[in-house]
């Protein structure tokens, strides 16, 4: 038991002890889990120290027997990927919940309740190191993010909800068949035990079994990211989730994707990942445009965040299937990048909404002359957004689009018309809502940021400039343990080669 | 052979279920008789409780003593042992439920549990059956128990329709089986299943006689286990029976039935495996798919779960047609966990359904969350156990169900049934949704939930939620007594 073990099992703690405090005290609660969640957010900063000091191996790690048969371990650890991902997911729960904290007033106790549950699953997922283990965490997200869409959410909540669910359930499963196989074949759900047999040829794949198993888990991962053309459930769960939801879904949940290709498919299966990078590579770059043109013309703000989203998360996939350490790092940066710089937006569309109860872009105009200090914060997170030099997100897309230009120029060609249609729809947006006549239903309505919005925000701004300055902080760790996942790729590679010319 | 007026005593022992519950029901049918005042109803459900629990106790006894019993009749392992314990833990949850909705349906009379304790006799005897003849006797007395039952409640239609229905398939479907019985004891001239194995490996004398034998006899297993394209019957009984006697039939039988049907096959027509297995295949995933989709246009959840247990006994299908150790130890984890939460869903079904049973439909359970917090948090937990989703029994025992399918190599079996497991996520989210996220209609005041009732709801969800966290507890148990004809 280590102090990981503490913050995987805090927040599922915190769940039940937040069901047991009373119904009718709201202010108890929300006090509660917002102490218990920076004490969380303390403990995994603990963490860090440690896992920065050995990035490209598995630190914190507990490995003991859950299931007897089939022989399943608890076995977590983390390194230099996860430690910023679980950051993330630690990071943003207590800010989820001061977002919520006026936003939220029915079923108080509930909606607390499972934004701790949601943080269990969420760090569970970036530190399994056992295949069955990954499963389990990766399908207890599920469950929070329905209800919390499906009871706090807007008018289509429960289609949305639903959608959600079936969309990364029709994946999952055939995840889960996939998992059995490997264990079938290699007699563990160990993942790194699993690595170890496939590099010293314990485990051989043939090439029909390599791509299905390489499919299988890339198309769980893929509806996650969301991948063009999987994303139809994305804007629907985005816009009517309630705004902390979005907050979760969008900054941490689609990162489970993008970390799954990177954590499974490439070391796994690195031939399958390198046959199929082309076509995986055209539909992320179909996506960084469609989604580009889709949230220009977007009439609704949180629909435009949503597809942003998905024009974002093509530059990740990218990235991941460059095969090179410039595109992994981008890929990675940009995970967190899009964490910060969405998460924002979505806060920000949400204190909009909290002040004028709509989403819909025709009704705001003007709003910079009563909320100022509400706009100076939108347009920093929008000038990171669409990559404005240091600010975070240029950083990310640089080196994505460099490593994109290793392999084949056109495509980092054609992505960074991303980079241009995303100033495009975001400055847009940014005009029509803040600039020009000031209607007197938003000059009514629209007060400037308050110091609980402060608090909520100000985090992110920070860590936007930090980011964007000062990258060096998180890119070293970042890319010691990426260059772990290529070197076994290029490894296996190599063993591949010289059984085939035996 | 030497006369003698008893049996030995180590048959006796074997056999020590059986007989516990058939005296404490004869016994009781005739205290029935005799008292006449109200309160003899709570006297005759705790004595039943005490008989129940009495056989459990038995079934250790006659599991401490393995081996045949009665020339061979009956078989004594931890196979049967295991599903004994199942259908009488299914039977004490049912007593514990039943009392309280008797009570409220005006209908509380000594028979109920009489009849109750003789079914249970029935699939005591079949889990133990090493004989054809025995396989059939322990089916007509789980049966025809099971068929009163159904149509316990006597004025109301549904229910007589019901048990009507029940019985004539039923009795059609045994049929069948008894017709397979007897073209077996032509071929191999024994109706033993040790013996018919032995005769089937030294030579089969006609693989159409024999493969027409094991059709007969599975087209009567099929039925009992509702598997397609035998199942059209168990909607209609589940919705129209009392709904803990639903959550009986739908969880004791059931799995003895797949237990006689496991032995069987896996004994007695061991030696035709290769014709047996594409036949499971094919009804395995006809089943599934015939279930899954036909539960997602339902508004009764009472016949919604009607349909459920029908996709259900697919999945329990795959790990029948895996047919390793490891596929019955599937089948055995999964069949104790389906009768868990499928029990607790029915109990919860009892309650909101009220009297008369006429708060079945999914409006009834709008805003439950809020009218009924815990009841409807208990029910998540089944519904979520019945999907799939980690940390609950049903997640682990499908996963170990699909990983023997795996084992067996039946990837596409898998990966179907899988897929159909997410279709499945429909229409238990449906009951979520409308729990969770729609307002009540009602403002009546939720009546009190009854303490057996209580009790059955809270317990079910424990061991739910235990086995799931836990799989290990039931699972080392039945993988030790999975291997049937090793």
């Amino acid at each position: 038991m280590n102090l990981l073990d503490l913050v995987i099992a805090a927040p599922l703690a915190g769940f039940f002890l937040t069901l047991a405090l009373p119904k009718s005290n709201a202010s108890l609660i929300k006090t509660f889990t917002l102490i218990y969640s920076i004490a969380v957010f303390a403990g995994s900063l603990l963490l860090v120290g440690t896992a920065l000091d050995r990035p490209s191996a598995m630190t914190w790690v507990t490995d003991t027997p859950w299931i007897s048969t089939p022989a399943i371990r608890y076995h977590v650890g983390m390194d230099g990927v996860s430690v910023w991902l679980v950051l993330l997911s630690t990071f943003l729960t207590p800010l989820s919940i001061l977002l919520s904290w006026k936003y939220i007033d029915h079923r108080v106790k509930e909606f607390f309740a499972f934004l701790l549950l949601l943080e269990f699953g969420l760090v569970g997922v970036f530190v399994s190191l056992d295949l069955f283990l990954f499963y389990v965490f990766w399908e207890i997200c599920l469950v929070p993010m329905y209800f919390l869409i499906g009871i706090w959410g807007h008018d289509r909540r429960i289609y949305a909800a639903v959608k959600f669910f079936l969309y990364t359930m029709a994946g999952s499963v055939l995840m889960l068949a996939a998992i059995l196989y490997l264990y079938n074949k290699s007699g563990t759900f160990d993942y790194p035990a699993m690595l170890t047999m496939m590099q010293t040829g314990k485990l051989s794949l043939t090439h029909l079994e390599e791509t299905l198993l390489f499919l299988a888990f890339f198309f769980a991962f893929a509806i996650k990211v969301p991948l063009f053309p999987l994303h139809t459930w994305l804007p629907d769960a985005h816009v009517e989730a309630p705004t902390a939801g979005s907050v979760m879904l969008a900054a941490v949940m689609l990162k489970m994707g993008t970390y799954g290709i990177l954590r499974f498919c490439l070391p796994m299966f690195p031939n399958s990942s390198k046959e199929n990078a082309n076509w995986i590579i055209i539909l992320a770059i179909v996506g960084i445009i469609y989604g580009a043109l889709v949230a220009m013309v977007q009439p609704n703000m949180k629909k435009l965040v949503a597809y942003s989203s998905v024009s974002h998360l093509g530059f990740v996939v990218l990235g991941l299937f460059s095969g090179n350490q410039w595109g992994l790092d981008g890929a990675v940066y940009q995970m967190l990048n899009h964490g910060i710089s969405t998460g924002a937006l979505f806060m920000l569309v949400g204190f909009l909404y909290e002040r004028q109860h709509s989403l819909e872009i025709k009704d705001y105009g003007g709003v910079a002359t009563p909320a100022p200090q509400l706009s100076t914060v939108f347009l920093v997170t929008t000038l990171a957004s669409i990559g404005m030099p240091m600010l975070n997100n240029f950083i990310g897309e640089y080196l994505v689009l460099q490593g994109a230009a290793m392999i084949n120029i056109w495509w980092a060609v054609f992505a960074a018309t991303g980079v241009i249609l995303s100033a495009c729809y975001m400055l847009w947006l940014y005009q029509r809502t803040f600039f020009g006549e000031t209607p007197e239903s938003v000059r009514h309505h629209m007060h400037d940021l308050g110091g609980r919005e402060w608090a909520c925000i100000l985090p992110l701004v920070a860590l936007m400039i930090w980011m964007g300055v000062y990258a060096q902080s998180f890119l070293p760790s970042i890319g010691a343990s990426n260059k772990t996942i290529l070197d076994r790729t290029t490894m296996t590679t190599r063993a591949e080669v010289a059984n085939n010319g035996r | 052979m030497d006369a003698k007026l008893l049996p030995p005593t180590a048959d006796m022992l074997r056999f020590l279920p059986e007989t516990i519950l058939t005296i404490a029901g004869t016994l009781l049918l005739l205290l029935e008789g005799f008292k006449k005042d109200e309160d003899s109803r709570t006297v005759i459900s705790t004595l039943t409780a005490i008989a129940i629990a009495l056989a459990m106790y038995g079934t250790v006894v006659a599991y401490g003593n393995p081996g045949l019993a009665f020339s061979g009749m009956i078989i004594s392992d931890g196979f049967a042992a295991f599903f004994r314990l199942v259908v009488l833990a299914v039977g004490l949850l049912t007593v514990l439920s039943s009392t309280a909705y008797l009570e409220r349906e005006k209908s509380s009379t000594g028979e109920f549990y009489v009849l109750l304790l003789f079914s249970l006799a029935g699939q005591c005897l079949m889990a133990a059956a090493n004989e054809l003849i025995m396989v059939f006797i322990g089916l007509e007395v789980s049966s025809i128990a099971s068929y009163i039952l159904a149509g316990y409640l006597r004025d109301d239609k549904r229910g007589n329709e019901s048990a009507l229905k029940y019985f004539l398939l039923g009795s059609f479907a045994t049929a069948f089986l008894l017709y397979g019985v007897a073209w077996v004891y032509g071929m191999t001239g024994s109706t033993n299943l040790l013996v018919i194995r032995a005769a089937l490996e030294a030579g089969v004398p006609s693989m159409t006689m024999v493969g027409a034998a094991a059709g007969l006899m599975l087209v009567g297993f099929a039925f009992k286990i509702s598997a397609a394209p035998f199942q059209v019957w168990a909607p209609d009984v589940y919705q129209g029976a009392p709904a803990p006697v639903s959550g009986f039939l739908s969880a004791g039988p059931k799995a003895v039935a797949f237990a006689v049907m496991i032995r069987v096959f896996q004994t007695g027509f061991e030696a035709i495996a290769p014709r047996w297995e594409p036949v499971l295949w094919m009804m395995a995933l006809a089943t599934m798919t015939i279930g899954n989709f036909a539960a997602m246009w339902q508004n009764n959840i009472k016949r919604m779960l009607g349909y459920s247990s029908i996709a259900h006994a697919g999945y329990v299908l795959v790990a029948v047609t895996a047919h390793s150790t490891t596929g019955t130890a599937a089948a055995m984890f999964y069949l104790a966990a389906y009768g868990l939460m499928n029990y607790g869903a029915f109990a919860i079904v009892t309650y909101v359904a009220g009297r008369g049973e006429e708060h079945v439909t999914l409006d009834h359970f709008k805003g439950l969350s809020q009218r009924q917090p815990a009841v409807a948090a208990l029910l998540t937990v089944f519904l979520l156990s019945l999907l799939g989703v980690p940390l609950t029994a049903g997640f682990f025992g499908k996963f170990y169900i699909f990983k023997a399918a795996i084992d067996s190599h039946m990837v596409w079996l898998t990966a179907l049934g899988l897929l159909n497991s997410a279709v499945a996520a429909y229409y238990y989210l449906r009951v979520l949704v409308v729990m969770y996220m729609h307002e009540s209609e009602s403002t009546a005041h939720a009546p009190e939930i009854p303490g057996g009732l209580k009790i059955t709801m809270w317990l079910t969800a424990a061991a739910t939620v235990v086995l799931g966290v836990f799989p290990g507890l039931v699972l080392d148990f039945a993988t030790k007594f999975a291997a049937l004809n090793k």
